[in-house]
């Protein structure tokens, strides 16, 4: 294997993903498969991540156009309701000049589920086709992708602080709207699509050629 | 490098947690860390007392925690009617909406998660400081490794901005005492996980159970 050196699963070895514990194959072949550091499940690469990724990617792909075409809260003020989809939301700021925050909401809540969801694609498919070019910029596209996920649920937590606060009955009030529900839903499937993903299955393909040496 | 496979598993060396590169473990100085040579993922860090001051910033984080819940973070007035909530508040009125199941993942998100792993922390921590073995640390390090992306403290004071800024359009905002204690459990708790050594955890838990 070129320069690369070694990796666990050329020797035979188990890293946990837990604690890092680097096990050999014979050790949990005879004892069990649990880490003995950690107690951890044992696992070269993650269970089924190519089918789990997929199946998480499809479910938050279908799951993106009715919390996108869904409103996800209605004002009620002076007896006039304003109802917002999750673009409305950001373009409503836009309109009131809050230009930061607008930017801030369309990154996290329209940028960043768009991207995760291309991005997780992408990745699951280079695999699948065994690519083998820029594997350094694959992983760092994986990181990325796994660090940003969770910001998407800004929209939520403001929508709950919202319908907390705002509920003077005639004066004005928010209610949550159902694409909330699938908004959510989205960005959980999302964040559960890049955990099953293993990005060791991205340097896989290198070790191939080397099989036969 | 030359690696002995010979071995049932071993400290020595590590692989790669998203390459898979095998790398013996080197002895870094305290503030000092490594990365993965092929893919750059951030392999060793050492900080200097690294479990005690993880552990003060966990009790720190906790006090800030129990701050946060008794004062209201936001108050909303209106034509001299006036409404504030606290952190569960917003779970609350997802659940009574009829959107229970955003009540329940809202309530997970900001406030049991974040608790949880201060208190994982605490009681794993604490214990160990005083000489005395945790009472299950293989499982309390699992959970909170699991528990790790699913508290959204940080996330959710971004949330309590963007809530503020739209409110103020039409209303007179004020912020609570309660943010402030918030913002401060958040940078406790970024501060227990930034300076906790999980190596040093395991070997200190080896000396204290041998
Ligand atoms: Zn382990
Ligand atoms: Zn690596």
């Amino acid at each position: 294997m070129s320069a690369a050196g070694v990796t666990a699963k050329s020797l035979g070895a188990l890293s946990c993903h837990v604690c890092g514990l680097l096990v050999s194959g014979s050790y949990s072949a005879a004892h069990s498969a649990r880490c003995p550091r950690c107690d951890a499940a044992l696992h070269s690469r993650k269970v089924n991540s190519m089918h789990r990724t997929w199946a998480l990617l499809i479910a938050a792909g279908v799951l993106y156009i009715p919390a996108n075409v869904y409103p996800v809260l209605t004002l009620v003020s002076f007896g006039r309701a304003t109802t917002n989809t999750i673009m409305g939301g950001v373009i409503e700021l836009v309109h009131s000049g809050q230009i930061v925050i607008a930017v801030i909401v369309f990154v996290a809540s329209v940028f960043v589920p768009i991207f995760k969801i291309a991005a997780l694609l992408f990745l699951v498919l280079s695999v699948q086709l065994r690519m083998k070019a820029r594997p350094r910029a694959r992983t760092l596209l994986y990181r990325f992708t796994e660090f940003i996920g969770r910001w998407s649920m800004i929209d939520i937590f403001m929508i709950s602080i919202l319908i907390a606060l705002v509920k003077l009955q005639a004066l004005a009030t928010v209610t949550a709207g159902p694409g909330a529900i699938a908004f959510a839903a989205v960005v959980i499937l999302t964040m559960f699509a890049a955990m099953t993903f293993d990005p060791r299955l991205i340097w896989d393909a290198e070790g191939e050629d080397d099989d036969g040496r | 490098m030359a690696i002995d496979s010979n071995f049932t598993y071993t400290e020595a060396y590590l692989a790669c947690p998203e390459c898979d590169l095998v790398h013996a473990v080197p002895s870094i100085r305290e503030g000092e860390q490594g990365r993965c040579i092929r893919c750059g993922a951030l392999l060793f860090v050492r900080h200097k007392d690294s479990l005690d001051r993880a552990l003060a910033f966990a009790m720190t984080g906790l006090m800030f925690f129990i701050l946060a819940n008794m004062f209201p973070l936001l108050t909303f007035e209106m034509e001299g009617r006036s409404e504030s909530n606290r952190l569960i508040d917003g779970a609350i009125a997802f659940w009574t909406a009829g959107y229970w199941e955003l009540g329940i993942v809202v309530f997970i998100f900001s406030v049991v998660a974040p608790l949880a792993v201060l208190l994982v922390l605490i009681t794993l921590l604490l214990p160990m400081r005083l000489g005395k073995a945790p009472p299950s640390p293989q499982l309390q390090v699992r959970i909170l490794t699991h528990l790790k992306p699913w508290a959204m403290s940080e996330i959710f004071i971004l949330g309590i901005i963007v809530a503020f800024v739209k409110l103020q359009d039409f209303a007179d905002v004020s912020v609570g005492l309660s943010l402030f204690a918030f913002v401060l459990m958040v940078a406790a708790t970024v501060m227990a996980y930034m300076t906790l050594d999980e190596g040093a955890l395991w070997s200190r838990l080896k000396e204290i159970q041998a």
